[in-house]
């Protein structure tokens, strides 16, 4: 299992990380060999076996559908980096 | 009294209720020990000592005033504990051991650490961790790494190594730990403390900084079992706050003087002693077990056949949970934001500046295993493997109480060591995982030491909610046994 640096270029855009070029080397090899590692678990049989997403057995948490308060907006806002009138500010998405 | 950040929690409880001592000289004589040794060992990331200061005065306020009026007080009423920094402590900076989070101060309380506040505990700190978690040596900080109190060349495990580390050379009683895939076992086991990593669904994780979701557990460390269960029973229990936390009672845990195990059948898998590992650690380990036999207990071999493949399970899921997890992580509602013009361009900048070479590498890994044309090969093969991980353990427990192993194939390794080959790393892990894949609670707690000088650790393992077996059984070998009660030298 060896993984192109066109491979790795394409996960680090899925996963929004900006890799510089050492870095893109560095887990390209790296992740071949975790990836060559797991490969191991292909030659288990596991036809009608279902899998497991969590240990719990499955079922519904509900509570009744009551308004609360939330948090203040001050406390929502006070960790981010811009603000603006009670909102987060970011760059421009339309253009 | 002198010397009191050598009392175990539950002997320093007693000495407050008998007012031989008060919450104020207990506190500042852990402070102190912290003072002493936070420059060598660096378990901190953040020291709330003037908040600690202040919790003391007030719970030996409350004590007074319920002396007067007769009235009784919380359980761990002035009792210190220290925090690992992944678990939000309202108003205080909780980092995850990470850049990005460097000034992040959460507006809410975790429920665990809610629940020990409302028991009465003294906060003194955040420990470190490796960044959000990922990691078995508390080297991928971004604020340093923790040094090993019983050799400071090692490392004290990970990913809760300064809450260990912090417990081992006595600057708290007792410590919080989350475990994923053995970051409370195996720092506890690296550094001669007791952990555990509850049954999943046990404790809250509300306000636990998520990475695998379906594997994250809050847990505790202290210098006993009793200790530990003081700890676990009060933050156990659900929480409508998790949808994940279940109903099913918490047993009053009663641990008296009576060491007998008489009636409790141990299982020992084969697959936990493989080739490669430390002989003193499997010596230790299965005189440990002997030792169970002695107080009662009877032994058999277990087999739990798909051992060896929680590893690539494992670091497939953890990873893809990880991966959409840490996608909030974006710089716009908290956070280190790495402006650019476009916003996709912030989104990229403040990621790739912000996390660290370990959790970028399962962040692509974890994305990889998720993506289109690898998710049934790499991820779900890995799910459909878990199911049968979890079938393993389900049939052991079958025909045995609970099920006895190695922490971790060595004792504390060197800093470095594994730096530069994560899989290396990972393999650190492979006695952990499968508990957390099962879901099953397990316990370390020492037992022995090699000829280096540094702890051994032995894991036991219960079925679900089924802690008070392994608490059973760790304090009735601790009352035969002083492992426990060696300190390190730099600590005394």
């Amino acid at each position: 299992m060896t993984l192109t640096l066109a491979e790795v270029e394409h996960i680090a855009q899925l996963a929004r990380l900006k890799l510089t070029p050492a870095e893109k080397e560095l887990y390209r090899a790296q992740l071949s060999a975790i990836l060559e590692y797991a490969a191991r678990l292909q030659k288990l049989d596991t036809s009608g076996i279902p899998p497991t997403a969590s240990v719990l057995p499955p079922r519904s948490v509900l509570r009744e559908d009551e308004p609360r308060p939330g948090l203040p907006v001050k406390d929502v806002l006070q960790n981010a980096s811009q603000t603006e009138e009670n909102q987060f500010r970011v760059p421009p998405v339309l253009e | 009294m002198t010397d009191l950040h050598l009392l175990t929690a539950s002997e320093a409880l007693e000495a407050l209720n008998l007012g031989k001592i008060s919450s104020m000289e207990l506190t500042r004589a852990c402070l102190k020990q912290i003072d002493a040794l936070e420059p060598g060992l660096h378990t901190f990331i953040t020291r709330t000592t003037e908040q600690a200061l202040s919790q003391a005065l007030a719970a030996d306020s409350m004590r007074a005033a319920a002396r007067q009026s007769g009235t009784p007080v919380p359980p761990l009423l002035g009792l210190p504990l220290a925090v690992k920094d992944i678990l939000a402590l309202s108003g205080v900076r909780c980092t995850c051991g990470s850049k990005i989070l460097e000034h992040f101060v959460p507006p809410y309380t975790a429920t665990s650490v809610q629940r020990l506040l409302d028991a009465g505990v003294v906060v003194l700190g955040k420990t470190n961790t490796d960044e959000y978690a990922m990691g078995s040596s508390t080297e991928n900080s971004a604020y340093g790494r923790t040094y090993n109190p019983w050799d400071i060349m090692r490392v004290p495990g990970g990913s809760s190594g300064g809450s260990a580390a912090a417990v081992a050379a006595r600057m708290t009683p007792v410590a919080l730990g989350t475990d994923t895939g053995g970051s409370v076992r195996q720092p506890a086991s690296f550094c001669g403390v007791t952990g555990i990593k509850p049954t999943y669904g046990r404790v809250s994780r509300y306000g636990l900084v998520a990475y695998g979701s379906s594997l994250d557990s809050v847990g505790a460390f202290g210098r006993t079992a009793q200790d530990v269960a003081l700890l676990f029973s009060i933050m156990a229990g659900q929480d409508p706050l998790d949808a994940t936390s279940m109903d099913v009672p918490v047993p009053q845990i009663q641990l008296n003087g009576d060491a007998s195990l008489k009636g409790l059948r141990v299982g020992v898998p084969r697959e936990y002693f493989i080739p490669g590992m430390q002989p003193e650690v499997e010596r230790g380990v299965k005189l440990a077990v002997q030792q169970l036999a002695a107080l009662g207990a009877s032994v058999r071999e277990v087999h739990l056949p798909h051992t060896e493949y929680a590893l690539p399970v494992y670091y497939l899921i953890a990873p893809a949970e990880a991966s959409a997890n840490l996608a909030r992580y974006d710089g716009i509602r908290f956070g280190e934001r790495k402006d650019a013009d476009a916003m996709w361009e912030v989104f990229y900048n403040t990621r790739g500046a912000g996390f660290g070479p370990e959790v970028k590498r399962r962040i692509m890994l974890g994305t990889y295993a998720l993506s289109a044309g690898y998710y049934d090969a790499y991820y779900g093969q890995a799910q459909k493997v878990r199911t049968l991980i979890k079938r393993d353990f389900e049939k052991a427990f079958e025909s045995v109480d609970m099920i006895a192993t190695p922490v971790a194939p060595t004792t504390a390794f060197k800093a470095g060591e594994h730096s530069n080959d994560p899989l290396a790393m990972y393999l650190e892990d492979v006695f952990t995982l499968p508990c957390n894949l099962a879901g099953v609670p397990g316990l370390a707690f020492p037992v022995g030491f090699d000829k280096g000088g540094m702890p051994v650790g032995m894991q036991l393992m219960g079925p679900h909610f089924r802690e008070d077996i392994l608490f059973r059984a760790a304090h009735a070998y601790q009352q035969i046994t002083d492992w426990h009660k060696r300190v390190p030298e730099i600590a005394r």
